[in-house]
Order: C-alpha cells, then sequence, then structure tokens
C-alpha cells in the first residue's frame, strides 16, 4: 500500500510538469546509480567483460585447445588453474575464452533479434488495424512454434555453418518477444495528442517514427534488450550443451558444463563443470538485477522513490 | 461457449497448415532422402534406385509431395527410420508414452507449487514468507534449467542416492510395482523442470493477487463482513486465476523446450532424448516426426488455455 501512494505522487503531474524533465536515459542511469544491488551487478558484469575480451589477447587460443595426453583429467594446480579436461586443456582458458563467445553470441542475438522485433513492433503498433493484425497473428504464431528443436535442425542442416550463421538461425526464433513488448507500447503511444497534432501539421510516418516514437520507446527498449541479453546467454549455452552451438573446437562455457554429463565428471571432477555454471549464474542473475532497476526506473509506477 | 470453442478450433487449422509447411520445408533441406542408403549399395543399379524414386513418389512436383506427405502423417505414418529400419511411428510411439508421463507430472507439480506460493506472496506481500519466495522466482527465472538439473542429479541423484539417475522404469515389473518405479523415475526430472517452470506462473499470480485486493469489490466484500479467508478464496483467487490460464499455453511450450534438456541430463528414454539422437545420426525421419509431433502439442497448448480463459473468464468469449 505505501508503495502505490508514493508511486502516485511521483506520478503527480504537477512534479512532471516542473521544469524540463531529464531525458529517458539519464533518468534510467541515476535509478541504476542509486540502487545498490543493480550498481554491484553492473560493475560486475562490467568487470567480467573486460577480462574476458582483455585477457585472450594474450592468450593464445590454439594454446588452449591443443590437445595434451598427458595431463588428462589433471586436478586444480598452479600449472592448470582449474585443472584440464578430457584432453588435458587447460580449463581457466576454456572458461575465459568460452565466457568470451558466450557474450559475444548473445550480444549478436540480442542485437539481430532486437531489430526485427523492433522494426515489426513499432510498425504494427504504429499502423495498427491490418497491419498489427497480420504482423500479430505472425507473432502468435512463432510463439506456438518448438523453436528449441526447429533452431537445432537448422544448426545442423546449413552448410558451412559458423558463428554468424548461428548469431542468424537463433535470432530468426527470437524476435517475438520484443516485438509484442514494444508493439503494445507503440499502440498507446499512436493514440496521444503529439503524434495525432503531428501528423495534422503533415510529417511524414518515417519522420514521425524515427524522430517522436522512438524516442519515447527507447527506455522500453533499452530495459527488454538488458533483460534479452542474460536469456540469450542462457540459450546460447544451453544449444553449446546439448552440443549444437559453437562449431567444434571452440571453447564455450555451455560445453564444459556438456561434460558433466559423464556421471565420472558430475562426481568427481567438479572443476571442469562448476566454475563455468557459476559463471553463466552469475552473468544471467547480474545483468538480469540491471535490468530489472532499468525496468524500475522506466516504469514510473514501480520507482522505489 | 460452444460458438467461442468452435471458432477458436477453427483458428488452429491454419496455424497446423503453417507448421506442416514449415516442418516440410525443413525435411526437404535435410540432405539424403530414403534412396541415399540404397546408392551405396552395389546391388541396386541406377535404374532401379531411380524406379523406386517414382514408386515413392519422390519425382513428383513439390505441392504433390506435400500434400501426399500430409495425407500420410495424418494417418499417422511418418516413414522409415534410416537407422532403425522400422516405421518411424513405431519408434516413436513408446517415446511419446514416457514423454507425456514426464510432462504431466511436471505439470502437476508446476502448479502444485504456484498456487500456495503465489498465493502466499501475494496474500501477505511484503513479509518475510514473500521475500523468500521472490527471492527464489528472482534466481529461478535466471537460472538455466540444464544447469539447475544438473546441480539436482549431482545432489540427489549421485550425492545423497535419494533418486534413479537415469532410465524411466526399473526392467522386469509388473502391475503396481511397474507402476511405482515409474512414478519413482519421473519425481526428480519432474520436480526439476517443474522448480524452473514454476517461476513465471507464480509471479503473475502473485501480482495479480496484490492488485484484485486492491479493488473496490474486495472492500464491498470486507465491509458486507465476508471473513477474511473466504474473500481470498471466494473473491481475490477466482480472478486471480486469470493470469494462470493466460500463461498456460507458455508454460507447455517451455516444458516441451525443457524436456529435451532434463531428458538429456536424467537419460530419460522420452521423445527428446529421442531427438537429440537421432540428428546426431542424421536419421531425419524421426527428426521431422518429432519436430511436428512437437508443434501440434504446443498448438493443443495454446488452444487448451484459451478454452480455459473463455470458461473462467466470460468477458473473453464476448470479445
Amino acid at each position: 500500500m505505501e508503495q502505490s501512494q508514493q508511486a502516485e505522487t511521483m506520478a503527480d503531474p504537477q512534479d512532471m510538469d516542473a521544469g524540463k524533465s531529464p531525458p529517458g536515459w539519464r533518468i534510467l542511469l541515476t535509478e541504476v546509480l542509486r540502487d545498490k544491488v543493480a550498481l554491484f551487478s553492473l560493475l560486475l558484469v562490467v568487470s567480467i567483460m573486460m577480462i574476458v575480451y582483455l585477457v585472450p589477447l594474450f592468450l593464445s587460443q590454439e594454446e588452449i585447445v591443443r590437445v595434451d595426453l598427458f595431463a588428462i583429467h589433471e586436478p586444480p594446480s598452479s600449472e592448470f588453474w582449474l585443472g584440464t579436461d578430457y584432453g588435458g586443456r587447460d580449463v581457466f582458458g576454456q572458461l575465459i575464452i568460452g565466457t568470451r563467445n558466450s557474450l559475444t553470441v548473445g550480444i549478436g542475438v540480442t542485437a539481430v533479434s532486437g531489430m526485427i522485433g523492433i522494426i515489426l513492433g513499432v510498425v504494427a503498433g504504429y499502423f495498427g488495424n491490418t497491419v498489427d493484425n497480420i504482423i500479430m497473428r505472425i507473432v502468435d504464431f512463432f510463439f506456438v512454434l518448438p523453436t528449441l528443436l526447429i533452431v537445432i535442425v537448422f544448426i545442423v542442416i546449413v552448410p558451412q555453418y559458423t558463428v554468424w550463421s548461428f548469431i542468424f538461425i537463433m535470432s530468426m526464433f527470437l524476435w517475438m518477444g520484443i516485438a509484442r513488448i514494444i508493439r503494445s507500447k507503440a499502440l498507446r503511444e499512436r493514440e496521444l495528442d503529439y503524434i495525432k497534432a503531428s501528423r495534422t501539421l503533415g510529417s511524414s510516418h518515417l519522420k514521425i517514427i524515427f524522430t517522436q516514437l522512438m524516442p519515447n520507446l527507447s527506455s522500453i527498449i533499452i530495459v527488454t534488450m538488458t533483460l534479452n541479453l542474460a536469456a540469450n546467454i542462457g540459450i546460447e549455452s544451453g544449444l553449446s550443451f546439448l552440443g549444437f552451438g559453437f562449431p567444434e573446437e571452440t571453447p564455450s562455457l555451455g560445453t564444459l558444463i556438456s561434460y558433466a554429463t559423464n556421471p565420472t565428471t558430475l562426481e568427481e571432477r567438479w572443476w571442469i563443470w562448476v566454475p563455468a555454471s557459476i559463471l553463466i549464474l552469475v552473468l544471467m542473475l547480474s545483468i538480469n538485477n540491471v535490468g530489472q532497476a532499468l525496468r524500475r526506473a522506466a516504469d514510473a509506477k514501480q520507482r522505489r522513490g | 461457449m460452444w460458438k467461442f470453442i468452435v471458432r477458436r478450433i477453427i483458428i488452429m487449422f491454419p496455424q497446423l497448415v503453417l507448421l506442416s509447411m514449415i516442418v516440410f520445408i525443413l525435411a526437404q533441406l535435410m540432405p539424403g532422402d530414403v534412396t541415399s542408403s540404397l546408392a551405396m549399395d552395389p546391388n541396386v543399379s541406377p535404374e532401379q534406385q531411380e524406379q523406386i524414386r517414382e514408386d515413392l513418389g519422390l519425382n513428383e512436383p513439390w505441392h504433390t509431395q506435400y500434400l501426399n506427405w500430409v495425407g500420410s502423417v495424418v494417418q499417422g505414418d511418418f516413414g522409415h527410420s534410416f537407422t532403425h529400419s522400422v516405421p518411424v511411428s513405431d519408434l516413436i510411439w513408446h517415446r511419446m508414452v514416457n514423454s507425456i508421463w514426464l510432462g504431466v507430472a511436471a505439470l502437476i507439480f508446476v502448479y502444485m507449487l504456484a498456487l500456495p506460493l503465489g498465493l502466499i506472496s501475494g496474500r501477505w506481500n511484503d513479509t518475510i514468507a514473500d521475500r523468500l519466495i521472490t527471492g527464489y522466482t528472482y534466481i529461478g527465472f535466471a537460472a538455466p534449467l540444464f544447469i539447475f538439473a544438473l546441480v539436482m542429479l549431482f545432489i540427489f541423484g549421485f550425492q545423497l542416492g535419494w533418486f534413479p539417475t537415469g532410465g524411466s522404469v526399473d526392467p522386469g515389473l509388473t502391475g503396481w510395482d511397474f507402476f511405482t518405479s515409474k512414478v519413482y523415475h519421473l519425481l526428480l526430472p519432474a520436480l526439476s523442470l517443474a522448480l524452473i517452470g514454476t517461476v513465471t506462473t507464480v509471479q503473475y499470480l502473485r501480482s495479480e493477487v496484490i492488485e484484485t485486493k486492491q479493488k473496490e469489490f474486495i472492500s464491498t466484500a470486507r465491509a458486507k463482513g465476508v471473513p477474511e479467508p473466504k474473500v481470498y478464496t471466494n473473491h481475490i483467487f477466482r480472478n486471480s486465476l486469470l493470469p494462470i490460464a493466460a500463461v498456460f499455453g507458455y508454460e507447455v511450450t517451455t516444458l516441451i523446450g525443457g524436456s529435451i534438456f532434463v531428458e538429456q541430463i536424467f537419460s530419460y528414454p522420452g521423445m527428446g532424448q529421442l531427438f537429440l539422437e537421432s540428428i546426431q545420426v542424421r536419421d531425419f525421419p524421426v527428426v521431422t516426426a518429432i519436430v511436428m509431433l512437437f508443434g501440434v502439442a504446443a498448438i493443443l497448448g495454446a488452444l487448451l488455455s484459451d478454452i480455459i480463459m473463455s470458461i473462467v473468464d466470460p468477458r473473453i468469449r464476448i470479445k
């Protein structure tokens, strides 16, 4: 109850009119900086990113994925910080490069599927009526597809499989959520006076969409993309776990965890799968934390004073 | 009521047609057909191969092939497995029964967990119990299922040894023993699926209860002197069922996707595991059949969800 009262005072129109309201992204930023948990999560994600993108510059991938039959399943030691896997490969090095690869794919998929989702969502929401109807029926249909299976089939049958085809295939089946969110927000915006006024003054649809509608959708786009990034990292590692992620010989977090499907590894060689699991959990939880804080900031109703 | 259901079923048909088209295109993209294994056989001449292709209708134009394929799929004929030399339907039948067991058990657990947790944290929001439940949904939302399932297997299967670590039933059992063994094998995989799958429903239920309890008809009920427990069971609960029905279809699709991971991790012989096995050996007729069946299951889930919605919320029927 108390929270909802606070929310009402926050949304008081007199308050809003007092002076020019700061731009959307700045509200988001201050809100995240004020939220201790979110700030900590943000710093954690940024430092993990810095480590995994900078350290590989000094490590060679060939060195790490080279099979060393004299060092199979070594427990952690000063030479191998996190031991070695069944091919005698250094787990710590694979962890660093694997995290980098997972992050890259996660960011790539978020960007590509986000683009598709935003375009379709904005078009459906802005034009409404028939256009909206057609696009939303397509979205509904994609939602009930067994996407995971179809993605796996595509990954197997695509010739010359690369990281780019991986990103593209995943994106083809992951754009619906963001399209739906953007569409419902755009549908509400289009009924507002500023859009109608602009239309009456003779602005073109494109101009209205890019200079007026999009800025008002920006905060919801940032929020959704952040939450999607976390989800996509999870999906990527899940696919790699099943053996349908990265091309072979490319280290990935999911691949490291997949060694645990061997009961001996699961029970006795924790150093192979536990660090990778914890890393995925930490990454996904932290990015989610940031995303939730952003969402609270974007939705004045939920803002914590 | 019936009008709505009939209309909703009619909408389902274009979905099924689209699904079958996508699966057919996928099947066409898959390399090789029945005759590719014959090409290796020195006893089969190219002319005979051509004859077989002709007999099987593989030289027909694509739309005839598509109609033939749909015709046989409707009759339950998915062709022959490349690797097992048996009809795909024979191969799938046994696995499908196992998967349905797993799916139903997981669904039961999802709602057994979601209803009390959602109602408790909604009714007593911002108490310690609510904080704990919210914390759980927060972590469950972020944690990938496959990691969670592995940890469950590690702790309860291997370290504590409470549950079997693979299979769907102990061999050589009949009657009641067969049933209990089956349930025993199901518990851990179904619980793993449910503990992660339930969080969305818990979150929806919680926010719905919190929203409903501030509505005016609740104040009216209280003012009339309806006892507090009854306010929740009779007035709030029924209204909060809506979001549960709304996410039911989503829940089914999530469980279908999740079953692939869980069956793989717990070596549970269901359709998901068969799918992974088949795609690894490029046994595409089996793969096609499973994609089709999972797609139909998801469409039926969405249909069921809408029908339940229309029963719970009469307003939807009028729209």
